[in-house]
């Protein structure tokens, strides 16, 4: 499903160069349900925006869905996006001047989907996170944790086999938060696989498999039992 | 995402802060309303100014004879063998005898008008017809008999009810029969066209005491053949008269070709002064483009992590632009054509509000929106997803 092999990611200030990602060897297999989790500086989110085709590497290959994601232009990164990925932010990232049936047709809506189709699979996708009752508010018109699920909605709209939380948790108090963390494992045993970055081990125990980062390396990669993952 | 959605989404950011979008406008506005506001005048004008020309005939051509002193060398003999020898071109001449503030007297009705002397040709080359009676002849002129035929402003001053026909008024003291009374013409006006007493030329040249004419019409066989009788008549007056000084030739439509061609350059000149205006107005709209794109910055990010490419985030932006500038420019052309119907109305003038200036002016508006929402739009478009979302 996701393949990093030797993966780098240089940036260069003036001389001296920061190793954000230092030669990352990782495979995530349809299904999973995998936590990133590191420090900041770790270079988590830069790997987060390397599988979510957001940057290409410095060296170093990003096999997605079998296809070489590493050397493609801006625009075909977009169609990959578009197609395999569903993001979750922090911030939920809403566009506040549409309501919620309009932020969930987005994604739809950039894959050219036929306005009929796009209006099923949307009620569909609110079905998920049961927020049909709220389809023409307004992002401002609901909570925090609503508003959560109605971007894990919008991430869900097109069917993406890939599934990427940012810190879904994090501007969420523990009850919504772990009410999404039960949506999203929930979400993983519907076929998704599910990429969770965190800083949180707690948040972290919730996933199958941790994957721990520390100046750009790996440096622990475990999957939990059962035992621990009900903790 | 189709143009109707970025359409739609447009109208949703416009109406999202209306201040701003009315204030962005505003340039467009100014610009298409004063386009439209000095086109509907000036064509208005230049209508008023065409149809007093053509009441004048266009078929028309003055000549005035200032000559030197006295020595007029061109009679009316001349005068109508020129007629004669450019049959194709020249209808019909006649010479003008005018006696200013003429004080004219029936009974013991008076008043004073202009007493016109002509030859039995003026009906024709003048556009009149006789409404009763007859007009000057050819025998009249040549025996220089006292007879007149009034027009219908002189008629309903000295007599009223009574028909004039057959009754003898008194010109400047001289007795005269009248003969004929000419149709109303320019609604029995004073000072109008009706407000005119004509006697044959040659009795005018002695109550006058002009013994040589100046005046002459010219009415040429159609609006075609002008500028062919105008070369005739030029061509005469050239081997008579050593310089241009001595005479002057004058046709309605040619005048007419020079109010139309001024007024085009003044239409010209004034829509170049409302097209800076539009231009800046598009300024005004790049510039508040691209205050958006930069506070939207997050939105592109988003959109672009959604799968949007760079022609979805340009054709958005285009499109906002574009539907900024195009509401600019309707309420530019509504508030135009209102305000010149308004001055019109206030200062009694003709309005025209031309069809292809509105056509015209909408197009320019769009354009405008296009031009200057596509380097705001490029940039837009260009944003790193990563450096847009990280973006507050």
């Amino acid at each position: 499903m996701i393949d990093l092999v030797d993966l780098y990611k240089i940036y260069k200030i003036g001389d001296s160069e920061i190793r954000a990602l230092d030669g990352i060897n990782l495979h995530i297999d349809k299904n999973e349900f995998v936590a990133i989790v590191g420090q900041s500086g770790s270079g988590k989110s830069t790997c987060m925006n390397m599988i979510g085709c957001l940057d290409i590497p410095t060296s170093g290959k990003f096999i997605l869905n079998g296809k070489d994601a590493s050397k493609l232009k801006e625009d075909e990164l977009s169609e990959i996006r578009n197609l395999t990925l569903g993001f979750i932010f922090q911030q939920y990232n809403l566009i506040s001047k549409l309501n919620v049936f309009e932020n969930v047709e987005l994604p739809l809506i950039y894959r050219g989907v036929e306005k009929n189709k796009r209006k099923k699979m949307v009620e569909e996708s609110l079905e998920r996170v049961d927020l049909t009752d709220r389809i023409l508010n307004m992002p401002s018109q609901l909570s925090g944790g609503q508003q959560q699920r109605v971007s894990i909605a919008r991430a869900l709209s097109g069917n993406p086999p890939v599934i990427l939380a940012d810190e879904p948790t994090g501007a969420l108090d523990s009850k919504t938060g772990a009410e999404v963390l039960e949506l999203l494992k929930e979400i993983n045993r519907e076929g998704n696989t599910i990429v969770l970055i965190t800083h949180d081990n707690f948040i972290a125990q919730q996933a199958k498999r941790i994957v721990r980062l520390h100046d750009g390396k790996i440096i622990e990669d475990k999957v939990l039992g059962v035992a621990e993952n009900e903790l | 995402m189709n143009f109707k959605q970025s359409f739609i989404l447009a109208i949703k950011s416009l109406r999202g802060s209306k201040m701003r979008s009315f204030l962005t406008m505003l340039g467009i506005i100014i610009g298409v309303a004063s386009v439209i506001l000095l086109v509907s005048l000036i064509s208005g004008m230049a209508a008023d100014m065409s149809e007093s020309f053509e009441s004048m005939g266009t078929n028309l051509i003055s000549v005035n004879i200032r000559g030197r002193g006295g020595n007029i060398t061109l009679n009316p003999k001349e005068m109508q063998e020129l007629a004669e020898e450019n049959p194709d071109s020249i209808a019909a001449v006649t010479p003008l005898v005018s006696i200013n503030n003429a004080t004219v007297k029936f009974e013991y009705n008076n008043m004073t008008t202009t007493c016109t002397g002509s030859n039995e040709y003026f009906p024709q080359i003048k556009n009149s017809t006789v409404e009763s009676g007859r007009y000057i002849s050819y025998l009249d002129v040549e025996k220089r008999q006292k007879t007149c035929v009034i027009g219908s402003y002189v008629k309903n001053e000295l007599f009223e009810n009574e028909s004039p026909i057959g009754k003898q008024i008194k010109i400047n003291g001289t007795a005269f029969t009248v003969v004929g009374v000419l149709a109303e013409k320019a609604d029995s006006e004073e000072s109008g066209d009706d407000d005119i007493v004509m006697i044959p030329y040659t009795s005018a040249s002695r109550l006058s005491r002009m013994m040589s004419i100046s005046n002459y019409s010219f009415s040429a066989t159609s609006t075609e053949t002008v500028e062919k009788a105008m070369e005739a008549i030029n061509k005469k007056m050239s081997e008579v008269f050593s310089s241009t000084n001595y005479y002057s030739v004058f046709s309605a439509s040619q005048a007419l070709d020079q109010v139309n061609e001024l007024m085009g350059t003044v239409t010209l000149v004034l829509v170049g002064v409302a097209a800076i205006s539009l231009l800046v107005g598009g300024i005004g709209i790049m510039n508040i483009m691209l205050v958006s794109v930069t506070e939207r910055t997050r939105e592109i990010g988003i959109r672009k992590s959604l799968g949007a490419k760079r022609k979805d985030i340009m054709s958005q932006f285009v499109v906002e632009a574009a539907t900024t500038s195009s509401v600019g420019g309707v309420i530019g052309i509504i508030f135009g054509v209102v305000s010149a119907y308004g001055i019109g109305s206030l200062l009694d003038m003709t309005v025209k509000p031309s069809f292809y200036a509105v056509i015209i002016a909408f197009s320019v508006s769009v354009i405008i929106g296009i031009t200057f929402g596509y380097f705001p739009a490029n940039k837009a478009a260009k944003m790193h997803p990563i450096d847009a979302l990280r973006q507050d």
